[in-house]
């Protein structure tokens, strides 16, 4: 079934902004695979509204992936904002009558988003020395909202996440020493258990919106939100695919580790040893190198058919050069 | 093999006229077009650097294990040796055989990725 998406943003626009609001605006911004974001506005009772649509194109399967549902990330959206998290403000999550499947809106806010901006441009030169501990501080608020009950989140920690991986990583049929020896490494090296905390899940350089006076302005893309490791947030924004061309800046591409740690536990977090976010950040090499590898299957077997997939499996290969760096210098 | 033209020649070729028709394209195949002259462009360089890049690891991994074998099996082989934990990061020449094989595969396939411990650019 197609969706008439301006037809479902028009009855929107009056559902929110009251009898005879009207649309002035429908974009789509951009779309992955399965989700896709439109910008809308409109003239309603009480002024102007910009905001933007967040909804999922394909329906949604629990059971494959690890994704929530668009219903659970506006809750976690929500229940972090209520922490004092800078996140979107949601202003409305879709219902049935609205007839725009799995969706929901948010405020728009101004900002970048695209990561090599962030770490190049010199419109951030003046905030991004300050961007690594802003992000230590974003962190408390969201690892410190209780999961709101009935959401089902899933739980992970350090030996569950290696034992999955590899576990898709052995059934992809591919025989790559680096990511072995990673996989050995790394089990031989899993922090000690800690209490488990909400986390973002995809807290990386892209998922941010920054804006060059302020510096971290609204922290997106809730879809892989699960309970965990808070080291595991720090890990995988410090891992090197999210540097954007600048591996000597290790948070980002645009900070340091000492600055994300200390934004956190001056903002209240339980203090986090850098070897625990190193451990995370290999083990965020080594996952994003198994998904590029799964990316390659889908084309293999005929699930997808874009030339862009076999060429993902080419940056297998990227990972691997940060694993090995990073086996030699060790944890 | 035939050198007029070689493969990587065919291969460039392809290269060269799918940027020369992605102006001409809608932004999402505009997008693909430059996929797939990456890919074209990967294939250049398998063709050009591969037989090296394959020679210095059958080299690495064929030191470490201590005896001669094709490319296949000794990956296989060294990929097994990994995973049952005989060969370790303390193992001596399993870091160096490893280096040298990222660093031979990366020039291939993303040269201009820069990997972790590449120092700030210039400038």
């Amino acid at each position: 079934m197609t969706v008439d998406v301006r037809a479902g943003l028009e009855r929107l626009a009056e559902r929110l902004g009251g009898a005879g609001a009207r649309l002035t605006e429908a974009q789509r911004l951009s779309g992955g695979a399965s989700m896709e974001t439109w910008a809308f506005g409109f003239e309603g009772k009480d002024g102007p509204e910009s905001l933007i649509l967040r909804r999922r194109s394909v329906p949604f399967d629990p059971e494959n992936g690890r994704a929530i549902s668009l219903q659970t990330e506006a809750a976690l959206i929500q229940a972090t904002g209520a922490k004092g998290a800078r996140v979107p403000h949601v202003r409305h999550v879709c219902e049935e009558a609205d007839g725009l499947g799995e969706a929901y809106v948010m405020v728009r806010v101004a900002g970048e988003t695209l990561g090599r901006k962030i770490t190049s441009d010199p419109r951030f030169d003046a905030v991004r020395p300050d961007l690594a501990r802003q992000c230590g501080e974003v962190l408390v608020p969201i690892h410190a909202t209780p999961p709101p009950p009935g959401l089902n989140l899933k739980v992970t920690d350090g030996q569950i996440e290696i034992e999955r991986y590899e576990e898709i990583y052995r059934a992809t049929g591919a025989e790559r020493p680096i990511l072995e020896l990673a996989f050995q490494y790394l089990r031989k090296h899993v922090p000690p258990p800690v209490e488990p905390t909400l986390l973002h899940g995809d807290f990386r350089n892209g998922n941010i919106m920054f804006d060059p006076q302020i510096g971290v302005a609204s922290v997106l893309d809730w879809e892989l939100a699960h309970v965990g490791d808070p080291a595991e947030d720090m890990g995988w924004i410090c891992t090197n695919s999210w540097r954007f061309g600048r591996p000597d800046r290790p948070v980002g591409g645009f900070g340091d580790y000492a600055d994300l740690l200390a934004g956190y536990a001056a903002a209240g977090g339980r203090p986090i040893e850098v070897s625990r976010v190193r451990f995370w950040q290999m083990l965020g090499s080594l996952r994003w190198g198994v998904m590029c590898l799964g990316m390659y299957l889908s084309w293999r077997d005929g699930v997808t058919k874009s030339v862009e997939r076999p060429m993902i499996g080419r940056r297998v290969s990227e990972t691997e050069a940060d694993l090995v760096v990073l086996l030699e210098e060790g944890l | 093999m035939i050198t007029h033209p070689r493969t990587e020649e065919l291969a460039e070729s392809v290269r060269l006229w799918i940027d020369e028709i992605r102006p001409t394209l809608d932004p999402r195949n505009a997008f693909l077009a430059r996929v797939a002259a990456n890919a074209m462009a990967t294939i250049y360089r398998e063709l050009t650097q591969g037989p090296a890049a394959e020679a210095a690891a059958v080299d690495g991994m064929s030191s470490v294990l201590g005896h001669e074998g094709a490319f296949a099996e000794l990956n296989t082989e060294f990929c097994a040796r990994i995973r049952s934990g005989a060969l370790t990061v303390e193992t001596p020449g399993v870091l160096a055989a490893l280096q040298v094989m990222a660093r031979n595969q990366i020039a291939i396939d993303q040269p201009s990725y820069r990997p972790e411990g590449t120092p700030p650019p210039a400038g």
